[in-house]
């Protein structure tokens, strides 16, 4: 236990990192909605590809349903499938 | 009878009323079946994200649903035999949303949105300096974050 702590510090502290936490849990999340085009857009690359969640720290179950709202928004052309 | 949203893209040769009149007969199509239309939204010409069937642009129009499963099948078939409607999708909901979707409230005038919409990339750039959510991921959490209570802040100055 004991050492566990120590590991977990000694490879946190390097880099100073906060620890992660899921955008869309908490409070005042945004809900996530095919529709919403603008809060789809800040989880896609430039090149329009989805971002991965160890990136964008949204949570497992959360990317799920993100990435689903996106490809339903791409299928309505709201959103790019792919930026040339 | 289930609910379901609907949103439907039709050519933009078609004009506003004759799109407003293509969604009548729709909604007929669901009141004839015993369904019922809870919401109705006219999102305006929008321009696509890549072209449908040589079209730039279309008319989106979302319908909010009532409907058993026969009456939707009939309703989407007869969509699917329309050349006007370029594309729908069909999503099942437990409740309707209450209020006019977020197409309605963010939209109305074109070049004020895109105005909007710039601000929001910009206070992305900012913490990140590259628009791209990568490099530092925890950095990059923090930003989702904050821009994220930014836009609620922004969409409340808004209204």
């Amino acid at each position: 236990m004991a050492q566990l702590e120590i590991t977990r510090a000694a490879v946190r502290r390097p880099h100073g990192r906060r620890r992660k936490s899921c955008p869309f849990s908490g409070p005042n999340a945004p809900k996530i909605d095919y529709k919403d085009v603008k809060l789809l857009t800040r989880f896609t690359s430039e090149r329009g590809k989805i971002v991965p969640s160890r990136i964008s720290a949204v949570s497992a179950k959360k990317q799920r349903e993100l990435s689903r709202a996106i490809k339903r928004a791409r299928y309505l052309a709201l959103m790019p499938y792919a930026i040339v | 009878m289930r609910l379901y949203e609907t949103v439907l893209i039709i050519r933009q040769d078609v004009s506003a009323t004759q799109a407003e009149n293509l969604t009548n007969d729709m909604v007929g199509i669901i009141e004839n079946g015993g369904g019922s239309i809870k919401k109705r939204e006219y999102w305006g010409l929008r321009s696509l994200a890549y072209r449908i069937k040589k079209n730039r642009k279309g008319h989106y129009i979302l319908l909010n649903l009532e409907a058993d499963s026969a009456t939707l099948n009939e309703f989407e078939r007869l969509m699917r035999l329309n050349e006007d409607i370029l594309r729908f999708l069909t999503v099942a909901l437990d409740e309707v949303e209450e209020g006019p979707s977020i197409m309605m409230q963010a939209r109305p005038e074109r070049g004020e949105r895109g105005d909007r919409g710039d601000r929001g990339d910009r206070s992305d750039r900012r913490s990140t300096s590259d628009r791209r959510p990568a490099a530092e991921p925890a950095a990059e959490a923090a930003a989702e974050a904050d821009s994220a209570a930014d836009a609620k802040a922004e969409e409340k100055e808004e209204a």
